[in-house]
């Protein structure tokens, strides 16, 4: 019974960092990945999505809704903040980073000024259960549900819609998809809105968790770079394996040696796969398949 | 036969930057017709496709399509206005299955679900191999299969025009012939017109109807029909 309630609590570990990995990290592999864009402020996506919902919730709007109002925002924004200033630096990546970053700064201060030092959460719904003595939250479990729904929602839209394949073509070759008719521009900004929402479905879901303060974007953007640096340019090859090995790492050291070791395994094994797979896991999948 | 002119060009200076690749280009395409741009290499006669089609921005000079100028259009807008554009070296859609090469070509399509699987089965028809292969990702097809798919994929939209950028460029010799018949046949059938840059003399003589000869940045000849039957006269402008 001892052994089945530490494999339990083990694996409740993992999923938990799988889920959180994969929802931080899945906005920003979107924007980075289709169109190699580095986003610095995709923790701010997220503080918006959790902000809103948060608000939404704390009106009576019922939580489900008040997450999917907040990613919808999130992703409203993205597309504004596309249309306005990214798209102007597609030729310059390294601008975009530091705009990326400015527009972090200034949506990180600017809530501090207007809406103050922190917001009042709505508290973790559900409760929880427990095994082998010790509780764990229903919560969590709802988390993970998501972010496996958020992967597979991903993969239909990415495979079995237009906008999806018209997407692929545009970010394979994107003269030659203007030159075909595509609206590239269009799909440019649909697809950092796309992004944008994932990033404020990430705030929404995990806000009822955590308390809400203006910096509370940092908190997911180490995690979901880490995961995009080892996972590589491919959401589904890269992603979603990274999340998984990674998850594995983190709730490993974890539960062995506590919060800290699991951070710094998650940095350690960053450093590792960029010394062997510079091209992350993405490269090393399509390197294998080819 | 009378017939409209649907694609002209008067005064056309076009290129990267400073010193314009194209130096004043005039041509005149009547629909239905199939005409050939040779010329050695470097003259700009890639250029000038992609002018027409709209991915260098022209710097001076008319583009008219069907009437109407097109001078200032994105070429995701020129492609709606009927142009279709099968770049030199095929540049298909590599991560992509060949029918989802397909689709993208389709998507500016309007006329409807049932007509766009007509157009799907007529191209299986031309090009056999998309069918067998429609499963199969297009950056691990053959040269001349890539080339079957990028054409196919362009004619997917229904275009009223098509541009091809050297479609023998590294392809077989027999695929070539293929090539050639088809897009003749396609002619025939559909009255699509068809202006195509080629160096591949063969090609050039199964398809064209007429041809212009580009020097730098400008048309200096006009080749007709009764001429391009003279093997030497077509031979004497693509060397040298």
């Amino acid at each position: 019974m001892d052994f089945l309630s530490g494999l339990f609590a083990f694996l409740y570990q993992t999923g938990d960092a799988f889920a959180f990995l994969v929802l931080s990290a899945c906005g920003l592999a979107v924007i980075f990945g289709m169109m190699g864009v580095i986003n610095l402020a995709h923790g701010e996506f997220i503080l918006c999505g959790a902000y809103v919902s948060t608000t939404a919730a704390h009106l009576g709007l019922p939580l489900p809704f008040s997450i999917l109002l907040g990613g919808l925002v999130a992703g409203l924004v993205g597309m504004l903040l596309e249309r306005v200033v990214i798209r102007r630096l597609y030729a310059r990546p390294l601008d975009t980073i530091v705009v990326t970053w400015g527009i972090s700064m200034i949506a990180t201060q600017g809530t501090l000024i207007l809406l103050g030092p922190s917001m009042q959460s709505t508290g973790t719904p559900f409760g929880s259960f427990m095994v082998g003595g010790y509780g764990y939250s229903i919560y969590r479990l709802v988390l993970m549900a998501a972010a496996v729904a958020t992967l597979a929602l991903l993969w239909v839209i990415f495979t079995r819609t237009r906008f999806g394949v018209l997407a692929r073509a545009t970010i394979q070759v994107p003269h030659i998809a203007e030159a075909l008719g595509v609206d590239t521009s269009l799909i440019y900004m649909l697809t950092f809105g796309l992004g944008a929402a994932l990033a404020g479905l990430a705030g929404g879901l995990y806000a009822p968790t955590m308390t809400l303060v203006p910096t509370m974007g940092a908190t997911f953007v180490i995690e979901a770079f880490v995961t995009v640096v080892v996972g590589g340019a491919d959401i589904f090859l890269g992603t979603a394996p990274a999340a998984a090995i990674l998850a594995v790492v983190k709730a490993g050291l974890t539960s062995w040696q506590g919060q800290l070791a699991g951070q710094i395994g998650l940095l350690v094994a960053v450093v590792l796969v960029i010394r062997v797979l510079p091209r992350g896991l993405t490269g090393f999948i399509l390197r294998e398949r080819a | 036969m009378r017939r409209e002119v649907l694609l002209e060009t008067m005064g056309l200076r076009s290129g990267y930057g400073g010193k314009p690749v194209l130096q004043g280009v005039d041509i005149s395409v009547r629909e239905g017709e199939i005409v050939a741009v040779i010329g050695r290499n470097g003259v700009g006669k890639s250029t000038l496709m992609k002018s027409l089609i709209g991915l260098i921005p022209p710097q001076k000079g008319a583009i008219l399509f069907a009437g109407a100028e097109v001078h200032g259009l994105s070429a995701h807008k020129r492609a709606r206005l009927g142009i279709g554009y099968v770049p030199q070296g095929r540049d298909v859609f590599p991560r992509m299955s060949v029918i989802e090469n397909l689709l993208v070509g389709q998507s500016i399509d309007q006329s409807g679900e049932r007509e766009a699987k007509v157009r799907l089965e007529q191209i299986y028809s031309f090009f056999p191999i998309l069918k067998e292969r429609r499963h199969q990702r297009a950056g691990t097809l053959s040269g001349g299969q890539q080339q079957q798919l990028a054409i196919g994929r362009v004619l997917m939209g229904d275009p009223d025009l098509i541009l091809l950028d050297e479609p023998s460029e590294g392809i077989q010799p027999n695929i070539v012939q293929d090539i050639a018949r088809i897009i003749v046949e396609l002619n025939a059938k559909t009255g699509i017109t068809v202006v195509f840059v080629e160096q591949n003399l063969d090609m050039i003589r199964a398809m064209a109807e007429r041809c212009y000869v580009m020097d730098k940045g400008t048309v200096t000849a006009e080749i007709d029909k009764a001429a391009l039957d003279d093997r030497d006269t077509v031979r004497r402008y693509l060397a040298v």
